[in-house]
């Protein structure tokens, strides 16, 4: 026994497995069960606290997630969530692309770590002082505001900049830039650039040279800046927390004002797992939309034409999206509505990662 | 071959890097048609010049002409040239017949013209099969002949290849050389080609531009090359050549010829055009090559008298040939000598005494 067990050891697949075991070992213990303590939780119901003891009725039931399901303020909070890291995915990986292609194509060779090293330089302050500059920056008398009355641009202090939505995805989009300019950044330096003298050579300007060379080549890059930045920011908290006010908050705000100011734990966990159930599927439902519309684009001949159609289905799906949500709840009842909503998405979304290869995007 | 009308003029064409001078005044006329080479060693701006004329490198100096039209300031996509890079640059997101059919979004062609004309394609570079492949699913020989086919399919005027044959191995090399050749005269298009292997040069061009740090050197068709080189250097780059050091007579035979005492064989009578450098009297060298000496065997005797002794120093057995490094009495140093292997005749030993005939016809005169 103890031979073979020693075979293992010497094999490739016993020596990576004897390498990783600290990390899985840490993985498992600190990573898989608090999660899976919090799965169970979310099925336990908040009893009473008695002398600073939570009592908790033990049962497994459905009744949290019922009510997080059915509870506009919940449904609310979860499509808020949503939107602001929606937003803050799209405002900071277009604002990443151009930076990382900068630096990529223009900057000399010699210089690209320097530029790289000075864009990380904000991470050297706490991001707590970070969140808290943007509050100062923002503020109704802070720089921004004053600046542009000084200017004459406005003529009273904007007040939609700060302790809203809009402040936490400015906010946020800042924070996560540099997570999203490093793997476009990485993507862009490993295309060929003969492949784009070859585009150029045959016959395409610089423009649809980009569209069809340089982007598709970049796009891993960019999906993974998308995850980067989708996946954590949805579960932000110190930043709606300080600059979102009472139409910023986010679902960890309230998973936190669940745990701590309700004592309602197992509403908490529930939240907790269904954020995160809802980010894999969105996850999922994106990126498989993202493969059918480029798909479909490339079917159109690639060029304006194929954008053109790939646009209009996208907003044609987007708008069904809308209609089945905001009539779904008064057709067949909140609850249901929503996981209607969630089986079809994700059925829908399998269906397409499985019958529509990975094509030459790299989605 | 050059009185072709000239679809590709240089003149004056001049080059900088900052301060490093790549092109020093390149001036060419390349004609309707022609397989024009570009040899030179590493780094004498062979890359640079193919660039300029795709328009991937703007001249510093000096005027391009493309089938007549002056190219200054037109980009690469608005050229009738097309490249086949020195990495082939495949686009890896797409498969081959993507690949092949990438410059025809453009042209007015239907869809099913498309297809048709990269299946054409295809067929003509002996991949009709290979449409569906992925690119990285290509050996090097393939990816080759599909950037091969990406460029043919756009019928240009001008196909400039940079060094393609040089990622593969000899026997590939040899057979797509004469793939090269046939689909040349098959679709009668202009072919530059980048190349740093004289033999390449040789077997397939019409003519030869021989560089050296940014300057022609010489140009001329492959045998004038090899027979007439017009300097040393271009002597030694092409092929292998043997140099012995001579005098130019003052009494010269007249006719134009010229009259020389060369060290080792003695007295020898050129033509002008075995002197293409010029001749000046006083020192010199000749150039002759290892197949222009003979090895006299017992019983042979060489026409006119014109033999020469000397010792072996090198044997060199190849099976079909057989290489000697004679050190002829009064010569400096020693002389190649090939000789092809025939039943009956014996491998000289080394440190042999040895015959040589030489032929004053197959000299060169170096000034
Ligand atoms: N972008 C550049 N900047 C500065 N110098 C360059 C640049 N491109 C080429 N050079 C220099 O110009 C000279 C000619 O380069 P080129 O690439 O044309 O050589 P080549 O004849 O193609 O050589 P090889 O056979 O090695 O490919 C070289 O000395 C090279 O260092
Ligand atoms: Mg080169």
């Amino acid at each position: 026994m103890s031979g073979s067990l020693a075979k293992m050891m010497r094999s490739d697949a016993g020596k990576g497995l004897t390498l990783v075991s600290p990390t899985l070992i840490y993985a498992l213990l600190l990573l898989a069960a608090p999660l899976a303590s919090i799965v169970l939780l979310s099925f336990w119901t908040q009893l009473a606290t008695v002398a600073g003891q939570a009592q908790f009725d033990r049962t497994l039931q459905l009744s949290n997630y019922r009510e997080a399901l059915t509870d506009p303020l919940y449904r609310a909070l979860m499509l808020r969530s949503l939107r602001i890291s929606g937003m803050v995915m799209l405002v900071t990986v277009v604002l990443a692309f151009p930076v990382a292609y900068f630096i990529s194509f223009h900057v000399r060779p010699d210089r690209k770590s320097l530029w790289l090293f000075l864009i990380t330089i904000p991470f050297w302050t706490s991001y707590l002082i970070r969140v808290f500059l943007w509050r100062v920056i923002l503020a109704y008398d802070g720089p921004v505001n004053s600046g542009l009355l000084a200017l004459g641009v406005i003529d009273e202090p904007l007040g939609w900049i700060l302790y809203n939505a809009n402040s936490v995805v400015i906010t946020l989009a800042h924070a996560y830039a540099p997570f999203a300019i490093l793997p476009i950044f990485v993507a862009l330096e490993k295309i060929d650039r003969s492949l784009l003298e070859a585009a150029r050579d045959l016959g395409e300007s610089k423009a649809m040279t980009f569209l069809r060379v340089t982007l598709p080549l970049a796009m891993p890059g960019v999906l993974a800046a998308v995850l980067i930045v989708f996946i954590p920011t949805i579960g932000d908290y110190v930043t709606p927390q300080l600059v979102g006010g009472s139409g910023g908050t986010m679902i960890a705000n309230n998973i936190h004002a669940q745990i701590f100011a309700l004592n309602d734990r197992p509403m908490g966990a529930t939240l907790a797992v269904l954020a995160m159930l809802i980010v894999a599927m969105v996850l999922l439902w994106g990126i498989a939309r993202a493969r059918f519309w480029l798909w479909l684009m490339d079917r159109a001949g690639g060029g304006f034409a194929g954008i053109g159609l790939a646009l209009a289905v996208a907003v044609a799906e987007i708008t069904v999206i809308r209609v089945a949500f905001s009539q779904g709840p008064a057709l067949i009842g909140a609850g249901a509505s929503v996981i209607a909503l969630l089986l079809v998405a994700t059925a829908l979304s399998a269906f397409i990662l499985w019958r529509l290869p990975k094509g030459r995007w790299g989605i | 071959m050059s009185q072709k009308t000239p679809i590709v003029t240089l003149t004056g064409v001049q080059k900088y890097y900052g301060d490093y001078h790549a092109l020093r005044g390149i001036t060419a006329e390349i004609g309707q048609g022609e397989f024009f080479s570009l040899l030179g060693p590493s780094g004498c701006g062979k890359t640079t010049l193919l660039r300029s004329i795709a328009g991937f490198e703007d001249l510093s100096e000096g005027q391009l002409l493309l089938d007549g039209r002056d190219m200054e300031g037109v980009p690469p996509n608005k050229r009738p040239t097309n490249m086949v890079f020195q990495s082939y640059a495949i686009f890896p997101h797409m498969n081959v017949a993507e690949n092949v059919g990438f410059g025809l979004r453009r042209s007015s062609m239907s869809t099913e013209e498309k297809r048709r004309a990269v299946g054409e394609a295809l067929e003509m570079v002996g991949l009709g099969k290979f449409g569906a492949r992925a690119a990285h699913a290509l050996s090097g020989g393939q990816r080759q002949r599909v950037a091969l086919a990406r460029a043919l399919i756009m019928k240009p005027k001008v196909l400039l290849l940079d060094e393609p044959l040089s990622a593969l191995d000899k026997k590939m090399r040899e057979v797509m050389q004469v793939e090269l050749i046939r689909l040349q005269r098959e679709v009668g298009i202009t072919f530059i080609l980048v190349t740093h292997d004289q033999e390449e040069a040789l077997v397939m061009s019409d003519r030869i531009a021989v560089m050296f740090e940014g300057e022609i050197a010489q140009l001329a068709d492959p045998e004038t090359l090899y027979r007439r080189p017009n300097s040393r250097r271009v002597a030694e780059f092409i092929g292998m050549m043997n140099f012995l050091p001579a005098t130019v007579l003052p009494t010269g035979p007249g006719g134009g010829r010229v009259a020389l005492e060369v060290a080792g064989l003695g007295r020898a009578e050129l033509e002008t055009a075995q002197c293409p450098g010029g001749a000046a009297i006083g020192e010199a060298e000749i150039g002759l090559r290892p197949e222009s000496l003979t090895v006299l065997y017992e019983g042979q005797s060489a026409e006119g008298g014109r033999e020469a002794e000397g010792t072996v120093r090198e044997v060199v057995y190849y099976g079909d040939m057989t290489y000697y490094d004679i050190l002829i009495d009064g010569a400096p140093s020693p002389v190649r000598v090939s000789m092809r292997n025939m039943p009956g005749r014996r491998v000289l030993d080394f440190g042999a005494r040895a015959r040589l005939a030489w032929d004053p016809r197959a000299m060169v005169l170096f000034c």
